[in-house]
């Protein structure tokens, strides 16, 4: 079953092919730009770029895999319409992921993780996950202390993602190089279960985490000089 | 008929999702979800709330705009989005999900321009516009002062707001007088029962030394602060506000100001044709005046009604079928959202 896989909740802008076949997933085809300001030019082509790379056309996808966040708005918001759209274009179901999952599922290794992806204005979006990889506290934001005080709370001696790397020192744990970003074969394994029993598609609602900042746009401004 | 492309339009510049679905210049859909009433105690548009509403809305809104015209995205020839001007984020997500149904469906897409999608919707309701024309679009986001000579390729602005849009004075002297937002439609309501020569209110840029620099530009935000001066004496003293007379008088002000220099613009261009969008352009007041002074002169007014006057997607639509009958190249797939994308862009 061919899959498409899209994520836009950190800078790493990613449309990926999988194959989710009855003993696993396969990565088929990849795409990653890392741009935190030009998520909306970057996705659909890279979408076409995927499929042009296996030679399959929209229409042999079996169901749609995306990152939920948390992330920034602008650009996580890119990422679920393209996969609502074509969900609804194709009659294929969507399925939604916790995008620190993807980060945090494969960097566990027996012992807690703390996942962090950068979510700006100096704070953090994270989760902390158990030896296993199952997340057991967030998605949450806050800031690099309030993340890090709560994730030795929960005996996490590592940290990993890119907001880990952003905000190492204030973290005070060491931090795995790898993955950054949310890996986009996890993603679909994540939802492999789903995808393999047919499960109904899910409407992709964005983790926001933050409400909006409730102020009026002052004055829609002429746009003429 | 049947052979005229089939155009899908998708508009999210604002607080409107608008999918709109028309074959040459007849309209098949124009579905809306508006995200309106969450702004109204802001007194503003939220971009944020904008945006996620956009993101709700899009897929239903789409389901509804195919179920209205009976058609499906298979059928469609091509789609039309708005790529600006407008609020950034919200943009964003129409830009996105029209790639996303281009993509799918496997159909071009075309990142067209909101302000000369407002001037194209009027040829579902009168037909083909005769070019060059003048066209005035007034909204709570713009007010400008163009001619159009080719729709397809490039129109020239003439004039625009040097300060507030006119729908944005709408929006504040309603607030001044305790009416809701937006403030268009209860101005326009209160203004019948009021006298609108009892109170002079300002004409910005209509003395002949403004004339100079600005024949064709507009500002509001003079007459707001009078209003609002005008307002707050009787306040002070004591006295009751009379509503529905600040009201007429303020709209007078902002209907002659367009009228005369719309009206200027085409008669020194020798031109023959006014073409009135935008939210405002639902006034009632500013639909009679203009009508009225441009027989004078042998001017044809063309307003669509009211409901193709605020944003909705079948200008979008309207807009991209004119492109594609013209032949215009379809946009590419890393085509980006411009907030600030100028007019004489006409698609990207
Ligand atoms: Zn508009």
């Amino acid at each position: 079953m061919l899959v498409l896989v899209v994520d836009s909740s950190t800078p790493a802008v990613t449309a990926a092919l999988v194959e989710v076949s009855a003993d696993g997933v396969a990565s088929r085809a990849h795409r990653c730009t890392v741009d935190a300001r030009a998520h909306g030019e970057l996705l659909a082509p890279q979408v076409d770029a995927v499929l042009a790379d296996v030679d399959a056309r929209p229409r042999d996808l079996t169901a749609i895999v995306a990152g939920l966040g948390p992330g920034p708005f602008t650009g996580l918001r890119v990422g679920l319409v393209t996969a609502a759209t074509m969900g609804q274009v194709l009659g294929i179901p969507t399925y939604g992921v916790c995008s620190l999952d993807a980060i945090g599922y494969p960097a566990a290794s027996g012992e807690p993780v703390l996942a962090a992806s950068d979510a700006r204005r100096k704070e953090l979006y994270w989760a902390v996950y158990d030896g296993a990889g199952q997340r057991i506290v967030g998605p949450e934001v806050s800031t690099p202390v309030v993340a890090a005080a709560r994730a030795r709370e929960l005996g996490a001696l590592v940290a990993v993602g890119d907001g880990a790397h952003r905000y190492a020192d204030v973290l005070d744990l060491p931090v795995r190089v790898e993955p950054r970003y949310p890996d986009a074969t996890v993603l679909a394994l994540l939802a492999a279960e789903r995808i393999r029993a047919g499960a109904p598609g899910e409407r992709l609602t964005p983790l926001y985490l933050r409400r909006p900042d409730a102020v009026a746009a002052t004055g829609r401004k002429p746009v003429l000089p | 008929m049947a052979d005229e492309p089939l155009i899908l339009g998708i508009e999210t510049s604002c607080d409107e999702t608008g999918v709109g679905i028309v074959r040459g210049h007849t309209l098949l859909a124009d579905a809306l979800a508006s995200s309106v009433e969450e702004h109204a105690r802001f007194g503003g548009v939220v971009p944020e709330v904008a945006s996620r509403a956009h993101l709700e809305a899009i897929v239903p809104t789409m389901q509804r705009a195919l179920t209205d015209a009976g058609v499906t995205l298979a059928d469609i020839d091509a789609i039309a989005v708005t790529s600006g001007p407008g609020l950034a984020g919200a943009l964003l997500v129409g830009v996105a999900a029209a790639k996303g149904y281009a993509l799918a469906a496997e159909k071009p897409v075309y990142g067209v321009n909101h302000l000369a999608a407002h001037v194209a919707v009027d040829t579902l309701e009168h037909g083909p516009l005769p070019e060059p024309a003048i066209a005035l679009l007034v909204s709570g986001g713009h007010s400008s002062l163009l001619l159009v000579d080719d729709l397809a390729r490039g129109v020239t602005p003439l004039g625009a707001t040097i300060d507030d849009a006119a729908g944005e004075a709408f929006d504040k002297v309603a607030r001044l007088l305790g009416l809701p937002f937006p403030g268009g439609p209860p101005i326009d309501r209160e203004a019948r029962a009021g006298d609108a020569a009892s109170i002079a209110f300002p004409r910005g840029l209509t003395a002949a030394k403004d004339l100079a620099a600005h024949r064709y530009d507009f500002s509001f935000s003079g007459l707001k602060t009078a209003v609002a001066r005008w307002v707050e004496a009787r306040q002070r003293a004591g006295e009751p506000v009379p509503v529905a007379d600040v009201a007429a008088s303020f709209q007078e002000a902002v209907c002659d100001v367009l009228t005369t220099k719309a009206l200027a613009a085409c008669r020194a261009q020798g031109i023959e044709t006014l073409v009135i969008g935008g939210g405002v352009a639902a006034n009632s007041r500013l639909r009679a005046l203009a009508e009225q002074r441009a027989e004078k002169y042998g001017i044809r007014v063309r307003v669509p009604r009211p409901k193709l006057c605020t944003d909705n997607g079948a200008m979008v639509a309207a807009l991209g079928s004119h492109l594609v009958a013209a032949g215009v190249a379809p946009s590419r797939l890393d085509l980006p959202a411009d907030s600030a994308l100028p007019l004489t862009t006409v698609s990207v």
